[in-house]
C-alpha cells in the first residue's frame, strides 16, 4: 500500500510540474524513520546447496536485499521437467543472510516474463504478513519495503500470493539467517538443504513437461519429495563434502506446501540440532522433525569417510519420492570408531540361535561337577536345533536318499565313537543306514566344542528310539585327538 | 482500501490533467470503428467465482446483460494504427499517468513501428491506452464478469466450466512460460464466436480495480477488509474456480498505468 500512495503522490507532483523540493518533501514524508548513521550493506546471497559468508559484522547495519522472482522450467527429474517459480532462478530461492538488529530494505522485482503476479512472506519479519502484503508485485515490477530483524534464527520465507498452497508447490520458498549479534560459532562447511513436496499430473519419473495437479496438492499425495527441487540435486557430481575431522553445519529448510519432514542422515549423529530453528539446542540427535514452513540448524562433525545419505525418514519418501541426498566425506578410515565388514558369514535364521539359557546352565553344571544327562540333553537339543536339524531335521528322520537319519539309526547304534568323529571331521562318501545306501558331504563341525559335540550327541543318543548312553566331554577330547578317518569309511 | 485510492487517482486527473487528451481520444471515437468483429455474448444468469451477493464469502448468481464481445485481441497493427492518428498515445508522448514510460510499448522499436509480428495481440499496454482505444473503436472495456461470463465456454458449450479438462487448459498457459514472440491471435472460436480468451494473455478489465484480491491471500475474511471492499472479498467456493482466481490476482496486482508482456485487451459493446 505504501507503494502505491507514494507513487500516487509522486505521480501527482510530476504532471503538475511542481518544483523538486516538494517532491523531496512528499517522498520522505512517506519514507520511514531510521538512524542515518547505519551503514549500508548489499547482501550477497546464495544459491543452493550454498551459503553465504558469515556478515562478520559488529554492529547492525542498513542491508538492501534484491531478490528476483523468476518462473522457468527445470528439470525435477531424469528426462522430467516443471515450470517452477522462484526466488532468485533456484529451488530452494536463494539464502539471505543477515545479523539481528539489522534494517533490511528488501527489494522484490517480479521478471518481466512471469505470468503471475507474486509477493514474499518471511518468517523472520514482525509485523503483519510478514511482508506478503507490501511486496505484492506485478510481473515487471519492483517492490520494496523494511523491516528490522529483531529476532536471531533460521527463517523461512515464501510466497503468499492465490493460491499460495500452489505458488509454494512451485517451490516459492527459501530461508533467511538472521545471525545472533556475536555471530555463530565457526565451522568448515555450511550448506543449505531445504525439502519441498511436488504434485504432478504424471506418475513419479514419468517423463516430459509435467503440470501441477491441484488435486493431489489438496489431498496431500505427493508425486515427489525432494531436497533442493529436483531429484539428484544432491547426488553423485553434485553431493556436498567434507574431510574427516571438520565440522558441518546444515541449514535445513522444510517449505511443505503439505508434508512435515522427519529428517534424517544416515550414518551420522547430529552432535547438535537448534530444532526448529530456535535458540534451544538439542543434543546428540538421530532424527529431527522440521514442519512445513519450519527450519532447523543441525551440526555434526565427519568422522568415518563414506557417502552419508540425507533422507526424510518417512522412508518411502526417500526411495520411491525422491528425498535423498549425499554428503561426501573423504579422508582416513578411523577403525577405532568404525571397522568397516569384518565378517560375511552364512546365516540361517532362527535355526542358527540356540537356547543359550539351557547350554550355558549345562556349562555351569560342568564346571560345579553335577551335569547330568538331561542337562545335556536339553543343551545337546537346542544345539541340534541350531547347527545339526538343517540336515538330519528336527525329528532326526534325515530326507530319504540324501541325509541318513539320526532316528532308530543302527549306524550310530553300532559304533558310538564313529559317530563323533563324523561330528568332528565330517563324513564324506557313501554310507548304510537302516538298509539304505547314502552317498553325500558332511562338513566337519569345526565351530563346536567338545562340551558341545558331547551334549548334541548325548541328546540323540536319547531321543527318537535310540539306545540311550551319555558322551562325556573327555570322549569328545579323546576323538579328536585321533586323525580324520579316509574317505571311504569301512561299513 | 488501496483500489479506492486509485480510482479516486483516476478520476481527478483525468479532469483535472488530461482533459484535452481524453476529449481529442473521444472525438475519433467514430472514425475508427471500421469492420472490427464483435460478436454477441448473451449468458443470462450466471454464477461468478467472485461473490456477487451480500454474503462475501458465498457465490450468488446474477444477470449479466447481453452485450458485444472484440472476437479477438486488440493487435500490434491495429494498435500501432491507433497510436499514428492519436499522437498523444505514442510512448514518447503519453502522461506519464496514464502510462510507465519504461513499459509502456516498450517492446516497439520506435514510437509508431512495433517489433512484435502485426497480428500478435499488443501488450505492455496501460488500463488507460486500452481504453482510449477501445473508445476509438466505439466501444469499452468489458467489464470482468462479462469477461468471465463469456470466457466460461469452450468451443462447444457455453459453460464448460464443470469440464476438468477445460480448467487444464487454463492451466496449461500458466504452466507456459510466455513465448517471445507471442503467437498471432486467431485460436479457436468458442461457443460465443470468441477467440482467445485463455492461451493467449491476460486481459485488462474495466473494472480491475474492483477485483480485490489482498496482497497477502491470507487476510480473506478479515472483517476489515469486508467492510471496505465488500464487493470483492475473494473465497475459493469451488475447489475448481483457482484458475480463473489466478487471473483475478494477476490484474489485482495491477496498477492502471501498468502494462506487462503478457497483458493485452479486447473491447465490448453494450447492446
Amino acid at each position: 500500500m505504501k507503494k502505491i500512495l507514494s507513487r500516487g503522490v509522486g505521480a501527482v507532483v510530476l504532471a503538475l510540474g511542481v518544483a523538486a523540493p516538494l517532491l523531496a518533501a512528499a517522498a520522505s514524508k512517506s519514507t520511514p524513520a531510521e538512524p542515518a548513521a547505519l551503514p549500508v550493506v548489499h547482501a550477497t546471497l546464495s544459491s543452493p546447496p550454498h551459503v553465504p559468508p558469515p556478515t562478520g559484522r559488529k554492529q547492525p547495519a542498513k542491508v538492501i536485499v534484491e531478490l528476483e522472482v523468476v518462473e522457468k522450467v527445470m528439470p525435477i527429474s531424469e528426462g522430467v521437467s516443471y515450470t517452477f517459480w522462484t526466488f532468485g532462478g533456484t529451488v530452494p530461492g536463494s539464502f539471505i543472510r543477515v545479523r539481528q538488529g539489522d534494517t533490511v530494505e528488501f527489494h522484490l522485482k517480479n521478471h518481466p516474463r512471469s505470468k503471475m503476479p507474486h509477493n514474499i512472506d518471511l518468517h523472520g519479519v514482525t509485523g503483519p504478513g510478514g511482508g506478503a502484503a507490501s511486496s505484492f508485485t506485478a510481473p515487471g515490477h519492483e517492490s520494496q519495503f523494511t523491516f528490522k530483524a529483531l529476532n536471531e534464527g533460521i527463517y523461512v520465507y515464501h510466497c503468499a500470493t492465490a493460491p499460495v498452497g500452489m505458488h509454494v508447490a512451485n517451490g516459492m520458498y527459501g530461508l533467511i539467517l538472521v545471525e545472533p549479534p556475536e555471530g555463530l560459532p565457526k565451522v568448515d562447511h555450511e550448506y543449505y538443504v531445504m525439502q519441498g513436496d511436488f504434485y504432478t499430473t504424471g506418475k513419479y519419473r514419468e517423463k516430459g513437461l509435467q503440470p501441477f495437479d491441484m488435486d493431489k496438492a489438496i489431498d496431500e499425495r505427493p508425486t515427489y519429495v525432494l531436497f533442493n527441487g529436483a531429484e539428484g540435486a544432491l547426488t553423485g557430481d553434485k553431493a556436498m563434502s567434507a574431510k574427516v575431522g571438520e565440522t558441518v553445519r546444515l541449514y535445513v529448510g522444510n517449505g511443505g506446501p503439505n508434508l512435515v519432514s522427519s529428517f534424517h542422515v544416515i550414518g551420522a549423529i547430529f552432535d547438535q540440532v537448534r530444532f526448529e530453528g530456535g535458540t534451544a539446542v538439542q543434543k546428540n540427535v538421530q532424527t529431527t522433525l522440521i514442519p512445513a514452513g519450519g527450519a532447523a540448524i543441525v551440526t555434526f562433525t565427519a568422522r568415518v569417510p563414506g557417502s552419508y545419505v540425507l533422507v526424510d525418514h518417512s522412508i518411502f519418501r526417500a526411495f520411491n519420492k525422491g528425498a535423498l541426498a549425499i554428503l561426501k566425506v573423504d579422508g582416513q578410515e578411523d577403525k577405532r570408531i568404525y571397522s568397516g565388514k569384518e565378517l560375511d558369514a552364512v546365516y540361517l535364521g532362527d535355526r542358527s540361535q540356540p537356547n543359550l539359557e539351557s547350554v550355558s546352565v549345562a556349562t555351569q553344571a560342568a564346571a560345579a561337577g553335577t551335569l547330568t544327562v538331561q542337562d545335556q540333553v536339553n543343551a545337546g537339543k537346542s544345539l541340534f536345533a541350531g547347527t545339526c536339524s538343517v540336515c538330519h531335521q528336527a525329528d532326526g528322520a534325515g530326507l530319504p536318499g540324501v541325509f541318513p537319519p539320526l532316528a532308530k539309526s543302527d549306524f550310530l547304534a553300532a559304533d558310538v565313537a564313529r559317530a563323533m568323529r563324523a561330528v568332528l571331521h565330517g563324513l564324506n562318501g557313501k554310507v548304510t543306514v537302516n538298509g539304505h545306501e547314502y552317498d553325500s558331504v558332511m562338513p566337519p563341525m569345526t565351530q563346536l566344542n567338545d562340551d558341545e559335540v558331547a551334549n548334541i550327541l548325548t541328546y540323540v543318543l536319547n531321543s527318537w528310539g535310540n539306545p540311550g548312553g551319555r558322551v562325556a566331554s573327555d570322549d569328545v577330547k579323546k576323538q579328536r585327538a585321533i586323525a580324520p578317518a579316509p574317505a571311504k569309511p569301512a561299513h | 482500501m488501496r483500489r479506492l485510492h486509485a480510482l479516486g487517482r483516476a478520476t481527478a486527473l483525468a479532469v483535472a490533467l488530461a482533459a484535452a487528451t481524453m476529449a481529442a481520444t473521444m472525438a475519433a471515437a467514430t472514425s475508427a470503428s471500421t469492420a472490427v468483429a464483435y460478436r454477441t455474448v448473451e449468458v443470462g444468469r450466471f454464477e461468478s467465482v467472485l461473490p456477487q451477493g451480500n454474503v462475501p464469502t458465498a457465490s450468488a448468481p446474477v444477470d449479466v446483460a447481453p452485450f458485444a464481445l472484440r472476437e479477438a485481441p486488440v493487435t500490434v497493427a491495429e494498435f500501432a494504427a491507433f497510436v499514428a492518428a492519436h499522437p498523444e498515445w505514442r510512448r514518447d508522448r503519453v502522461p506519464v499517468v496514464f502510462a510507465e514510460r519504461r513499459r509502456y510499448l516498450s517492446d516497439w522499436r520506435a514510437p509508431l513501428v512495433p517489433d512484435a509480428p502485426p497480428h500478435s495481440p499488443v501488450v505492455n499496454v496501460s488500463w488507460y491506452a486500452a481504453r482510449a482505444y477501445c473508445a476509438s473503436e466505439g466501444a469499452r472495456l468489458p467489464t470482468w464478469l462479462e469477461w468471465e461470463a463469456a470466457a466460461a465456454a469452450d468451443e462447444t458449450r457455453r459453460d464448460a466450466r464443470a469440464d476438468p479438462a477445460w480448467r487444464a487448459r487454463i492451466l496449461a498457459w500458466y504452466e507456459r512460460p510466455t513465448p517471445d514472440p507471442l503467437p498471432d491471435v486467431g485460436g479457436a472460436p468458442n461457443a460465443w464466436g470468441v477467440r482467445d480468451l485463455h492461451g493467449l494473455v491476460w486481459e485488462w478489465v474495466d473494472d480491475f480495480n474492483a477485483l480485490f484480491i489482498a496482497g497477502d491471500s491470507r487476510t480473506q475474511g478479515d472483517p476489515d477488509l469486508l467492510r471496505f471492499c465488500g464487493a470483492g472479498a475473494i473465497n475459493i467456493v469451488d475447489r475448481d474456480s483457482y484458475a480463473v482466481l489466478m487471473r483475478i490476482a494477476l490484474l489485482s496486482s495491477l496498477d492502471a498505468a501498468d502494462g506487462t508482456p503478457n497483458l493485452g485487451f479486447r473491447c465490448a459493446k453494450s447492446l
